[in-house]
This record gives C-alpha cells, sequence and structure tokens, in this order.
C-alpha cells in the first residue's frame, strides 16, 4: 500500500479547524450557522470570534441571503449547515442571491452523502455536487479527508467568488499530508501507472488507493487521481492520464447523474474518448444505516472500483 | 373523561416512552427529547381523539388524518402506530438500521402503514396538511387534519408562509400543534432564535389560538375538544403546548442535551425504572 493512516478523523472537523484558523489570519472572515453549531464544528470559531459568528436559526434561506448581503462591503461569509439544506433547500436563494450576483459567499455543507447514516434519506443529499457544478461562476469543492478540508477551508478564502465545500460527518482515514497546500482546481496525482486510471472525490478517494492495492498486488499497474474541485475540473490532468491507460473509472459518494463521473466523461468525450465506468449511486435514494454498510449495500467500496476497473480495462479496444 | 378512561391512556403513553427510550438505544443514535415531550399527544390522538380506519390507507378518504412536521421525532410516531396495530411492535427493533421500514425520518418510501409524507426536512409539514384538508373540502368530506410542528421549526419561513395561506383560506378542518418545549439543537430557542410570541404571531395571522400542558392529558384532551368545537368556524386552529423535552425521564428533562442523543445501557435503565411496563415491551 502506497499510503498509510496514523488515525481516523471527521472531515468536518478540519472545517472548523482551518475555519478557526483563516480568521485569525483574515478579519473579513464571518461564520453563518443555521442551528447545527456543533455538527459542523463551528464552536471554537463562534467563542473565538463571537461577534463575527452569526446564529440564524432554522432559517437557511434566510441564512444564505443574508450571507450574500455581507459580501457588499467586503465580509468573507462561510455559511454551515448539512449538504442536504446548503442546496436542495435554498437552490434559488443561491442561484440568484449568490452565483448570477457573483458573490463571494463560502457554502460549507457537512453530512453529505450516504454516511450520513442513521438519519436517513431525507438529510442523505446525493444530488449536490451535480445542483451546484450547474450554476455559472460556482466553484465546487469535495475534500476526501480532515488536512485536505482544512486546507481548502483556508484556501477559500482566498479566492474571489462562490464556492461550495462539500465534506462528510464520519471520521475517515487521514491520509494527505499536515500543511499541504490547496490549489483550488488542480488535480492531485496519488499513485502512477499505465494500465487504468481511477478518479475519485471525497470520501471515496481513500477506497480508490485501497483498490489500487488490489489492482497492483494482480500485476496491474493503476493512475489514481485525487479531484478536490469538480468545478473547475482538472481537464488537462484527466487528458493527460487517460491518454497513457487509455480507460478510467471514477469513484463518488453521489448520483451517477450529475456527478464526477458525468464531468470526466464529458471531458473524454470532448478531447480524447475512452472507456469509462462509474462508481456511485445509481439513481436511487439512500437509507438509514451504519455508514460502512450503507456503503457496501449502495456500492461504494474499493471492491466496485476494482470490478469496474477489470471491466474497463477489457473494454479497451 | 372517565378516570379509568385517562389512567388506561396514560398507561399507554408510558408504554411509547418506554418504547421510545428503547428504540434510540437499540439504534445507538436518535432523537428521543422531543419524541418523549409529545408521546400524550400521539397516544391521545391514535387511541381517543382520531376518526379512523383500522387498516391504513394511503389516501386516507372519511377519516381523520396526521402528518408529523418535525420528522425527527419519528420514534414517538412509530410505538404509537405499532401499539394502534398498523404494523407489529417487533418491527420496533428495526428503527434506524439498514434494511428497515422504520427510517431515523418517516417516509412512505418503504410502504410503511400509517405514513402519508415524508417528513425530516424541517418547515414542510404545515403546508402538506393544509393540500391534504383543501382536498377532504374538495371531496366534501368533514373529517379533520391533524398536525404536529416544533417550536424551533417555527423559524422556518415556509411555516409562515403556510400560516398565511390557512387564515386566508379559511382552512378550518386543520388543527395544528407545536411541541413548545422551548429548545432545539444548539440551545433554548430563546438564546438559538426566539420564537415569541408563537400565540401573538398566529392569532395576528388570523388563527384561532388555544394554550395547553401538553403533558397533562386531562388538560390537552380538553383543549383539543374545544378546538374541535371550532372545526368548520372559518378560522385554522393551533394548539401551543407546553411541554418538557424529554417528559417522562427526569434526567432529560430541563435541557436541550437530549435532542439527538440516545441513552447508553446504563441511562436507559435508569429511564425505564421510571416508566411503568403497561402492554409489554417489544
Ligand atoms: C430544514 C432543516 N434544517 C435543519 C435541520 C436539522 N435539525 C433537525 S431537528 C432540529 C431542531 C429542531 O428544533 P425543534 O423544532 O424545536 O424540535 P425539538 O428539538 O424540540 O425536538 C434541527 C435544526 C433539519 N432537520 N431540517
Ligand atoms: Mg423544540
Amino acid at each position: 500500500m502506497k499510503y498509510s493512516f496514523s488515525e481516523k478523523k471527521d472531515t468536518r472537523s478540519g472545517f472548523g479547524d482551518g475555519l478557526l484558523e483563516v480568521a485569525k489570519k483574515n478579519d473579513r472572515v464571518v461564520g453563518l450557522c443555521a442551528d447545527l453549531t456543533g455538527s459542523l464544528k463551528m464552536g471554537d470559531f463562534k467563542k473565538a470570534f463571537p461577534d463575527r459568528f452569526f446564529q440564524v436559526g432554522i432559517a437557511e434561506a434566510n441564512m444564505i441571503g443574508i450571507a450574500a448581503g455581507m459580501t457588499i462591503g467586503g465580509m468573507i461569509p462561510y455559511t454551515g449547515t448539512f449538504a442536504n439544506f446548503s442546496t436542495g433547500r435554498v437552490y434559488d436563494q443561491i442561484r440568484q442571491s449568490i452565483a448570477y450576483s457573483k458573490k463571494n459567499v463560502k457554502i460549507c455543507a457537512s453530512h453529505a452523502g450516504l454516511t450520513l447514516g442513521e438519519d436517513g434519506a431525507t438529510h442523505q443529499i446525493l444530488e449536490d455536487i451535480g445542483l451546484m457544478k450547474m450554476l455559472p461562476h460556482m466553484t465546487v469543492i469535495n475534500t476526501c479527508d480532515y488536512n485536505q478540508t482544512k486546507a481548502a477551508t483556508i484556501a477559500i478564502a482566498d479566492l474571489e467568488g462562490p464556492v461550495y465545500l462539500r465534506f462528510g460527518r464520519p471520521k475517515v482515514p487521514v491520509f494527505t499530508p499536515d500543511n499541504d497546500s490547496f490549489e483550488v482546481g488542480k488535480a492531485v496525482q496519488l499513485c502512477e501507472g499505465s494500465d487504468v486510471t481511477i478518479i475519485a472525490t471525497g470520501h471515496l478517494v481513500w477506497e480508490a488507493l485501497l483498490a489500487e492495492e488490489i489492482l497492483s498486488n494482480k500485476g496491474l499497474s493503476v493512475d489514481v487521481i485525487n479531484i478536490h474541485t469538480i468545478k473547475p475540473l482538472d481537464e488537462k490532468a484527466i487528458i493527460d492520464s487517460v491518454r497513457e491507460t487509455k480507460c478510467v473509472v471514477t469513484a463518488e459518494e453521489h448520483q451517477i447523474f450529475g456527478g464526477l463521473g458525468e464531468s470526466v466523461a464529458g471531458v473524454l468525450a470532448r478531447s480524447f474518448p475512452a472507456p469509462i465506468e462509474m462508481v456511485g449511486v445509481k439513481d436511487c435514494f439512500g437509507e438509514s444505516g451504519e455508514p460502512d454498510e450503507l456503503m457496501v449495500k449502495y456500492g461504494l467500496t474499493k471492491n466496485e472500483i476494482v470490478d469496474a476497473a477489470m471491466k474497463v480495462i477489457a473494454r479497451k479496444a | 373523561m372517565k378516570k379509568k378512561e385517562l389512567q388506561e391512556l396514560q398507561g399507554i403513553a408510558s408504554q411509547v416512552r418506554r418504547d421510545i427510550v428503547r428504540m434510540v438505544n437499540n439504534a445507538g443514535n436518535g432523537h428521543p427529547g422531543g419524541a418523549l415531550g409529545c408521546a400524550d399527544l400521539l397516544t391521545l390522538l391514535y387511541f381517543k381523539v382520531m376518526e379512523r380506519k383500522e387498516k391504513f390507507e394511503m389516501n386516507g378518504e372519511n377519516e381523520d388524518l396526521f402528518f408529523l412536521s418535525n420528522g425527527h421525532i419519528s420514534a414517538v410516531w412509530y410505538s404509537v402506530l405499532a401499539r394502534s396495530g398498523y404494523f407489529d411492535v417487533e418491527e420496533l427493533k428495526t428503527h434506524r438500521k439498514i434494511d428497515s421500514r422504520l427510517q431515523g425520518h418517516p417516509t412512505p418510501y418503504e410502504e410503511l402503514e400509517g405514513v402519508r409524507m415524508a417528513s425530516g426536512s424541517l418547515g414542510q409539514g404545515l403546508s402538506v396538511a393544509i393540500g391534504a384538508a383543501l382536498t377532504k373540502k374538495l371531496n366534501k368530506e368533514n373529517k379533520v387534519v391533524y398536525v404536529l410542528m416544533g417550536d424551533g421549526e417555527q423559524q422556518e419561513g415556509q411555516i409562515w408562509e403556510a400560516a398565511m395561506f390557512a387564515a386566508h383560506h379559511k382552512v378550518d378542518n386543520l388543527i395544528a400543534f407545536i411541541d413548545h418545549n422551548k429548545q432545539q439543537i444548539d440551545g433554548s430557542t430563546d438564546e438559538v432564535m426566539s420564537v415569541e410570541s408563537l400565540k401573538d404571531k398566529y392569532e395576528s395571522f388570523g388563527w384561532n389560538v388555544f394554550e395547553c400542558d401538553g403533558n397533562n392529558m386531562e388538560k390537552l384532551y380538553s383543549t383539543i375538544i374545544l378546538a374541535k368545537k371550532e372545526v368548520g368556524n372559518q378560522k385554522p386552529l393551533m394548539i401551543l403546548m407546553k411541554t418538557e423535552m424529554g417528559y417522562g425521564v427526569d434526567y432529560m428533562m430541563g435541557t436541550h442535551k437530549w435532542h439527538g442523543v440516545a441513552p447508553n445501557d446504563e441511562e436507559t435503565k435508569k429511564a425505564l425504572e421510571q416508566l411503568e411496563e403497561t402492554l409489554g415491551d417489544f
């Protein structure tokens, strides 16, 4: 195994710690939360900067509007709630007051995807990447571990414009380096290989690394790319890799329709047609259950990535 | 209500509270606080107040309907539905587990008898109840639609769009309840985002508002009867229930801490000592 981890941490803690750190450096950073301060790990920020924290109550549409308004005059608002209430719940407010108005709001969304667990399908949004990437001006980021989430939270303060930052609930392996630089829009190459490219985002990046190990034990050489920024997509990194491997597997904790896989397929169809297989949720809602067992039931593990890789390699002409 | 009947209903509510504690303990997570606080209301509705058919029908024609807008307190609803015979009480074991019909938040997706609309994302249930009440009117029925909401939930804007509509369109076959426990996730509603005065707000929107203690079954029942007498009188009806989050379990009361935390085995034992088993545990 080319990567290892010494501990597991939740990505939302990366957000909370990153927010505190960026707020210390940048006094324009403000935080808004809709009755989920603990879940979003915004408590330390609230304590350190009580004047720059705004509790809006259970009123997400209002939160988005207020955040948009606060940018006028130069604040950099970070909104925090679950991914479902950060996107689907407030889509038109984001569309009109943030995206169309080109406002510098950072929409920070935890508990994305199936790994939200026992609260079930009402809360497990699997469409948010699609919703957000379709909006002009919107940058869409989905981070893979604590370190990357923290780095992204800090980096987006310096990016002028709307950002959707997606992260999760459970504790997951921390395998990216501490204090790694985060470059928005730049893919991270994790393994180099020539037989197949695996492009993964969010919690599925670790699964892609586990799949790489299985595949390399079968004698296959695998390119693994961590796409933390789904929009703008690092098209060059994708094309360069697939030019070498001639086939690709995508993996994400999201619907196949509208997700990373479709974005990658679009790039390839336009520039370098190659067989593609997508690991993701197949047009159904989630359900209550423990995060790990849900990932197994809905086919979002290393095993499905390995199967998809074998299939896509066989499809090469 | 006769004393014997009252005692019987209180006994059912006690079993429902046991079910709630055992369900969330069994799942290892869930929302006991609000569920315990609303056990008296749901028991009263299903075992005394609502005119309902024995077998579940999605369309609910010619029967009273109930909607749960604050879907996170699903455990109380599941227990009451099972105890009223809609499905086997043994199924309560599966709450919040994989492959269960008893999802974290209620849904008709897996066709659980008793549930007509998904809830969980807050603020949507009043609109849904208004819609169902309008259909009852169009169908020339005189049955009543009941809906329960949280008090923190009142912070959602959609609630007030619905409140305005219900008064404007004289939706007078609707009785709404608010679980006024003054708590939500981040703290008390007064700290997080004050919703007071709910009575004044709904009255100024054109509703007929009643207030009562939601954990006193006798008073709650007489208030529901008063409200029922006003059905058909051109105004939507609201019962503001003063409740205690975690009611019935001493260490869960008076705090928001048990909104969304499950008791461990030891805490569960302590809770069950305070709640009489009247109908047999699942
Ligand atoms: C639209 C939406 N935003 C946020 C949440 C997360 N959430 C679940 S319960 C809750 C607090 C609800 O407060 P209240 O209505 O008073 O219910 P109680 O805590 O008293 O049971 C919140 C914020 C949600 N379920 N839906
Ligand atoms: Mg409350």
